[in-house]
């Protein structure tokens, strides 16, 4: 492998990272709060993509420009109404009941998401490179790749974890999340609403789900089945990274991006096999993650 | 506690009767039957594990295991034949489930389902990737066989299939009662109640529950083989995670309090697959979807709950 292949893989494997980050830590901070694993985060993650690409196209005859804003709204809108209506109308019923059941209706969502996904856009692959056009390409080490990929992606997803970190631990509204992760009874005991916390969480989540793919479809053609891959794979991220752990999700987004980017040039038909059984291999020894602790703070 | 189960049971004798009978009037009923028997024996594995309070998302590795050694036989050896299928699906699954089983056990609840989901995608990937042995996402045609030496035409197969497939469901449910209702049984139902007193008692609960997820893949990949051959193919779909997801949600869908909701469960579903596939051919999944949060909403005990709810709650139940 020479230098030049092994920028490319490191450039492919950071801009991955950078999807797979903000789509898995989306997971993980619902998992951190509401204790439930969204299995309809990956249709959540596919519906920001396909309406994100259906904006784009509509507004870039009038302006290319109107495609980035085009990604944010739809991310956002995916956000609140589908996972707005997720927590509101499926999983709040079932607080504190049995949590095979809180898994299962969020896998019906899925069933239902999916089903929708193909009836409102088909089932042909859908492409809106716009926002991938617009910016320039840039050189690294001689290696010719699209700003948007190593610069605007890592860029985002940086922002991210940043944003949450100090949204989690400066703010007050951070301090009533982790009050009630911490202890729900004694958090309302003291006046927080913790239905409200849990809706405002999980419309968090989903929004970075609905982000990651907004932002991923200028770069890859729209087919069914890809919320179903993305789940896995996020879930894959979040469970090596200890659920609940967002540096954690980070660094481990990054290290299956890389190493999934390397196995790629050498050895390409084992790239879905990497990170399930880096999954497998972390779980064995650590089964609560790489940066996961027992029963300490989980935020 | 055995005068609770009598109902049920009769339920369970007109149910397989009914298997038995009625495709012999309605002949595309044969093999909606078949698949019903085939997809419940899958799906006892399930609500064995359900008793221990345990979830496994990673299930349809032992399906894709049992279909897969099918489809291997056909495809590498030939002249396969339907006991013989299923045989080398329970003896691989059971293989792999004890590989598996010895790491799994050591955990419980999300961690049990979350290491059963990764062992489950690595096996997927395998299957979807290693082109060159399992035609990757195409699958594997798994030739109709013969049984014990005959052979049959398309029309008498599916008879065939599906009388194989309602011996091997009533037997893998009578064993299964039995095993529920022995000792050991009663132990693994004791992981789900309190595991810490079971172990005071002198117990491995590990080990109660190996033996529990042995037989449960044992199930898994007997009726995968079933499934390969009534369908007459083997893909890696089979061991996707929508898969395991699919019988975790039958196990839920029947009722996860006894044996027979797996089949309650799996009738229900292929019948509405079945049917929703024929006149609403793009939507069938989404009214599957729409059942399922009705059946979690409303009735959380699945279908067998119904009338067994009044019972549970005089108990304290689960």
């Amino acid at each position: 492998m020479n230098t030049t292949l092994a920028t490319l893989a490191v450039l492919d494997g950071i801009s991955y990272a950078a999807l797979v980050f903000l789509v898995s830590v989306g997971l993980s901070l619902i998992f951190g709060v509401l204790r439930v694993v969204n299995v309809a985060h990956g249709s959540l993650y596919a519906f920001g993509a396909y309406l994100a690409a259906t904006l784009s196209l509509a507004v870039a005859p009038i302006s290319p420009w109107l495609t980035y804003p085009a990604l944010i709204v739809a991310s956002i809108a995916i956000g609140v109404i589908c996972g707005g209506f997720i927590e509101r109308f499926l999983l709040r019923p079932l607080y504190g009941r049995d949590d095979v059941l809180q898994l299962l209706i969020t896998f019906a969502a899925f069933m239902i998401m999916d089903n929708l996904q193909r009836l409102i856009w088909g089932v042909q692959p859908i492409f809106a490179a716009e926002p991938l056009k617009l910016l320039p390409n840039i050189s690294v080490f001689g290696v010719a790749y699209t700003s948007y990929q190593v610069i605007l992606l890592p860029l985002v997803a940086l922002l991210t974890l940043l944003g949450l970190r100090y949204f989690l631990r400066r703010t007050l509204a951070g301090a009533v999340i982790l009050a009630v992760t911490e202890d729900r009874e004694a958090s309302t005991a003291i006046g927080i609403d913790a239905k409200k916390v849990y809706f405002v969480t999980f419309v968090i989540g989903a929004s970075f789900a609905a982000l990651g793919g907004a932002l991923a479809s200028p770069t890859t053609s729209l087919v069914p089945g890809m919320g179903a891959d993305m789940i896995v794979l996020s879930f894959a991220v979040a469970a090596t990274a200890g659920l609940g752990q967002i540096e954690g999700t980070a660094l481990t987004a990054l290290m299956i991006g890389l190493t999934r980017a390397f196995i790629i040039y050498i050895q390409p038909e084992f790239e879905v096999l990497v990170p399930y059984l880096l999954m497998v291999l972390v779980l064995l020894v650590r089964p609560f993650g790489l940066f996961g602790a027992v029963q300490v703070r989980k935020i | 506690m055995n005068g609770r189960f009598k109902p049920i049971t009769a339920v369970a004798v007109v149910f397989f009767v009914v298997a038995a009978l009625a495709p012999l009037f309605v002949a595309s009923w044969a093999t909606l039957f078949a698949l019903i028997l085939a997809k419940g024996i899958v799906v006892l594995g399930i609500v064995l594990l359900l008793q221990a309070g345990q979830v496994s998302f990673g299930h349809a590795m032992f399906f894709a295991t049992g279909a897969y050694s099918a489809a291997f036989w056909g495809k590498y050896v030939g002249g396969g034949d339907i006991l013989l299928y299923i045989v080398l699906g329970g003896i691989s699954s059971t293989v792999i489930g004890l590989i598996v089983g010895m790491f799994v056990v050591r955990y419980r609840e999300i961690f049990f389902g979350m290491l059963n989901l990764a062992f489950s995608m690595v096996l997927w990937s395998l299957l979807e990737k290693m082109f060159h042995y399992t035609n990757g996402a195409d699958g594997i045609r798994v030739a109709r066989p013969g049984l014990l030496g005959f052979s049959f035409t398309p029309e008498t197969f599916q008879y065939v299939i599906l009388y194989v497939a309602l011996v091997v469901a009533i037997a893998a449910f009578c064993g299964v009662q039995r095993y529920l209702e022995s000792p050991l049984g009663h132990m693994l139902r004791a992981i789900k109640s309190n595991e810490t007193r079971l172990e005071y008692l002198g117990t491995s609960a590990r080990h109660v529950l190996l033996v529990g997820y042995v037989i449960s893949a044992f199930l898994g990949g007997v009726g995968g083989a079933l499934v390969s051959i009534i369908q007459q193919i083997a893909t890696p779909e089979f061991g996707f995670w929508t898969k395991s997801g699919e019988f975790v949600f039958i196990a839920i869908l029947g009722g996860g309090a006894h044996a027979f909701g797996a089949f309650a469960g799996a009738a229900m579903f292929e019948t509405v697959r079945f049917y929703a596939a024929a006149h609403l051919a793009d939507s069938w999944q989404l009214i599957l979807g729409v059942v399922l949060i009705v059946i979690i909403l409303y009735a959380p005990n699945g279908l067998i709950g119904l009338r067994q709810r009044d019972d549970r709650s005089k108990q304290g139940g689960h």
